[in-house]
Parts: C-alpha cells; sequence; structure tokens
C-alpha cells in the first residue's frame, strides 16, 4: 500500500470513529442537550419540586392575566395536547404574545410552573407586517398569532 | 485540486482572481447594505431588529463554510502534502474565527431584545461556540510547535476531526429542541422568508463569500512570502549555496 | 431631520441594531487592513531578501 493511500485510509478511518463517538456522546446525554421540556413530558415524568427545569410551549390564547401589582402575570402554556399554569414576577420580552412559543424557566410546585426567567422563542417565519395582515385576512394563516 | 497544487499556478491564478473578488465585494456588501437598511421593510414580530439578521446569518453561514474548508484543506495537506492546501487552511482559520466571533456578537446583540437573554446554553449557541474554540485552538496549535511543519500537522488533525461539528451545528435545531428558531432558507416547502428580506440577506451572503476569497488569497500570498523567506534565511544560516529559485 | 432621526432610532432597537452593524465593519474592515498589511510587509521583505541573494551571487 502506498503512503498516500495508508494516510487517506487512517485519516478516514479517524473520521468514522470520531463521528462515532460524538454520537454517543450526544446520545448519551440528550436529556442535557435538551433545552426545555414540553407539557407532555412535564405530565409523564415526576420533576422533583426542587429540580430548576424550562418548559416550552405556546402561550394559549386568552389565558395571560396581569395581577393588581402590574409586574406579576399568569399563562398558560400548552403543546396542544396537555397544557401547564405559569406563574411569573417580571420583565416578559417584547416578543411574548398570546400565540407565542416561549420557554420558561423556575420549578414545578403542586401544578403551577413557577417561574423565574421567560424567554421568547422566534420561530423561522419572516415577512413585513403589511404581508402579515393580507395573510391572516385570506385566511391562509397557521400561525397562532 | 491537484492542478493548483502548484504554488506557482497558484500566485498566477490568485493574481487574476484578486480583484475580481474585491470588486464583487464591495459591490455586493454596499447593494446589501442599502437593502438592509434602507430599503427593506420591518418584520411583522422583530420589527427593525430584522435588519441584524443580515450580518447576522451571513457571518453564521460563512463560519460554517470557512471550517468546511479548513477541514477539507487540511484533509488534503495531510493526505498529498500539498503545500498550497496546507497555505489555504492556514489563511482560512482567522477569518472563519471572525466570523464566527461576529455571528456570536451579533446573535447576542439580537437575543437580548428578541428572546429576553444575550445568552442560553443551547444546542445551537453552545455548538458555535464550540466552532469558536475549535478555529482558537487550531491556530494556538500550528504556533505551539518549534518545528512549523510539525505545527501544521497537529492543527491539520484537529481540524479535521472538529469537522463533526459542523452538521451538529446545521441540524441542532431539528434535532434537539432549542431556543434557536431552525433554518429559515433550507427548508423542505421553500424558504419562509419574505423576498423583500430574502434580496438584502442573500447580497450580504454573496459579499461575505466574496470578501472571504479575497482575504483568503491576500492572507495566502503573505504565508507564501513568510514561508521563501524562512526557506532563504535557512540557506542563508546554513551556508550552502542559494538553490535555483522555485517561482 | 426627522427621517434620519427615526431612521437611525430604529424603532427604539438603536441600542442593538448599530452594534451589531459596528461590530460587523470594525472586525471585517480590522482583519481585512491587517491581512494586506502584513502581505505588503512579506513581500517586500521577501523582494528585499532576494536582491541581497542576487548580488551575492554576483
Amino acid at each position: 500500500m502506498k503512503r498516500k493511500h495508508q494516510r487517506m485510509t487512517l485519516l478516514g478511518v479517524g473520521g468514522v470513529a470520531a463521528a462515532a463517538a460524538a454520537a454517543l456522546v450526544l446520545t448519551a446525554f440528550e436529556d442535557n442537550i435538551v433545552f426545555f421540556h414540553s407539557p407532555t413530558e412535564l405530565s409523564e415524568r415526576n420533576f422533583a419540586p426542587t429540580q430548576r427545569l424550562r418548559i416550552g410551549g405556546l402561550v394559549e390564547a386568552g389565558s395571560v392575566a396581569k395581577a393588581a401589582d402590574g409586574v406579576s402575570v399568569s399563562f398558560t402554556v400548552t403543546d396542544t395536547a396537555k397544557s401547564v399554569p405559569v406563574t411569573f414576577k417580571g420583565i416578559l420580552p417584547d416578543l411574548f404574545r398570546e400565540g407565542q412559543g416561549i420557554v420558561a424557566e423556575g420549578h414545578l410546585r403542586e401544578g403551577v410552573f413557577v417561574a423565574t426567567d421567560v424567554l421568547a422563542k422566534h420561530d423561522e417565519t419572516y415577512m413585513p407586517p403589511e404581508v402579515a395582515e393580507a395573510i391572516k385576512k385570506s385566511g391562509q394563516w397557521k400561525g397562532g398569532r | 485540486m491537484h492542478r493548483f497544487a502548484n504554488p506557482t499556478r497558484f500566485v498566477r491564478l490568485a493574481g487574476r482572481v484578486q480583484p475580481w473578488a474585491a470588486a464583487l465585494a464591495l459591490l455586493c456588501l454596499g447593494a446589501g447594505l442599502y437593502f438592509a437598511l434602507f430599503s427593506s421593510p420591518p418584520d411583522y414580530q422583530q420589527g427593525e431588529t430584522v435588519r441584524i439578521m443580515y450580518v447576522h446569518v451571513p457571518a453564521a453561514w460563512m463560519a460554517m463554510f470557512c471550517y468546511v474548508v479548513m477541514a477539507a484543506a487540511s484533509a488534503s495537506s495531510l493526505i498529498w502534502r500539498h503545500r498550497v492546501a496546507d497555505l489555504a487552511a492556514k489563511a482560512t482559520a482567522p477569518v472563519g474565527a471572525a466570523f464566527t466571533l461576529l455571528a456570536l456578537v451579533t446573535g447576542s446583540l439580537w437575543g437580548k431584545p428578541m428572546w429576553g437573554t444575550w445568552w442560553v446554553w443551547d444546542a445551537r449557541l453552545t455548538s458555535v461556540l464550540i466552532l469558536f474554540f475549535l478555529y482558537l485552538g487550531y491556530i494556538a496549535l500550528q504556533n505551539a510547535f518549534d518545528d512549523p511543519a510539525r505545527g501544521a500537522r497537529a492543527a491539520a488533525i484537529l481540524a479535521v476531526v472538529g469537522v463533526i461539528n459542523v452538521p451538529i451545528i446545521k441540524f441542532s435545531v431539528d434535532w434537539w429542541n432549542t431556543l434557536h428558531q431552525p433554518a429559515s432558507l433550507t427548508r423542505l416547502d421553500g424558504p419562509a422568508i419574505h423576498s423583500s428580506m430574502l434580496t438584502p440577506l442573500l447580497l450580504m451572503a454573496l459579499g461575505y463569500t466574496a470578501l472571504y476569497v479575497w482575504l483568503a488569497i491576500i492572507r495566502m500570498r503573505a504565508e507564501l512570502a513568510e514561508t521563501k523567506i524562512r526557506a532563504i534565511r535557512y540557506r542563508q544560516a546554513s551556508g550552502t549555496a542559494p538553490a535555483p529559485q522555485e517561482s | 431631520m426627522e427621517a434620519i432621526q427615526s431612521f437611525l432610532n430604529m424603532g427604539g432597537y438603536a441600542a442593538f441594531v448599530w452594534p451589531a452593524y459596528g461590530a460587523t465593519a470594525l472586525v471585517l474592515a480590522g482583519l481585512s487592513a491587517m491581512s494586506v498589511v502584513r502581505m505588503r510587509a512579506n513581500e517586500r521583505a521577501l523582494a528585499e531578501l532576494r536582491g541581497a541573494d542576487d548580488e551575492e551571487d554576483a
């Protein structure tokens, strides 16, 4: 075997081994790589009230209620199958809206998710406001907004 | 590839491509900036922050593109001992690192007002940060050895192994749930981005690519001159008569 | 005048949009300038070295 081919084989075998190692590590740590859990996962698995976790889903339409103190909010996060009530005290991001995807970080206490942080999730559609209006009017709108 | 492995041929070709790359970069970046800042609408959700996308997304594309180029050049320099391939990998690394840094910084500047945070450790953001460290590691490893050839080989091996990170970055938003949104352009049902916003994005992306080509040529010429200087100095120091010039 | 001001204001997101463009301009222009300076310095040094080499030969 020529040296050139030897090096090529070595590099190929090394590459495959590295790819396999990466795949194994990523599968093993999948739970840590996942950024948030859905309301369905939350109901299926028992998370301790002390465990800090993130939930993600859509803010259910009509569920946002601001408390009298002006900084506390409560709303429901849904993945359309299951939903979880969330309470939060603080400043919401600009993209926070009913029907918008969000990620909340905090603790699950007796069925209520007490959030310490709320992040807005952006979707991958980009369009000017007039176009969004026109699509909504024509009834072709697929999003929740 | 093999045809350009010869430094002399590379210099001749580079001299011809260089002014065209510079002109294309200036043209596309100029037009791209005009569309990005003046002649494109605000987004229905993000408002004016959508303009950050025009410098963020092309930077992120280039970060991955440069890495693939660097890894491919490193592989061919390891296998065929191509001198020009080694130069290309060396020249690409700082450019890729700069684009990765820009993707991270501009993304953070978008994330704060839109997501509500500068940074999260989700799969996409973390894997791009790892890409940045791979670039830094590649550059550091090159200079870690007294013998430049050994440094180049060690760095090339790191570049080839690290290429695994590129598909992880690309598909992180599909494989795991992340805060970062999925791809807008490479979707099965066509891009989810309005044409008025696609124009500045693609112009900027083309401009960045042309800028990369120009920068790579400039940096390869610098590297080539440096290796020749080193060779002449070495010959002078060892007292042998100068060998016939290579180019 | 007002148009310029509202453009600079970026719908209230000026503090995020302009730093993003500023950082991009700074990094790309800086890298370009450094690369050109290094190429010129190296090619000049090589030309001088070769000139000296030729004189030695003569």
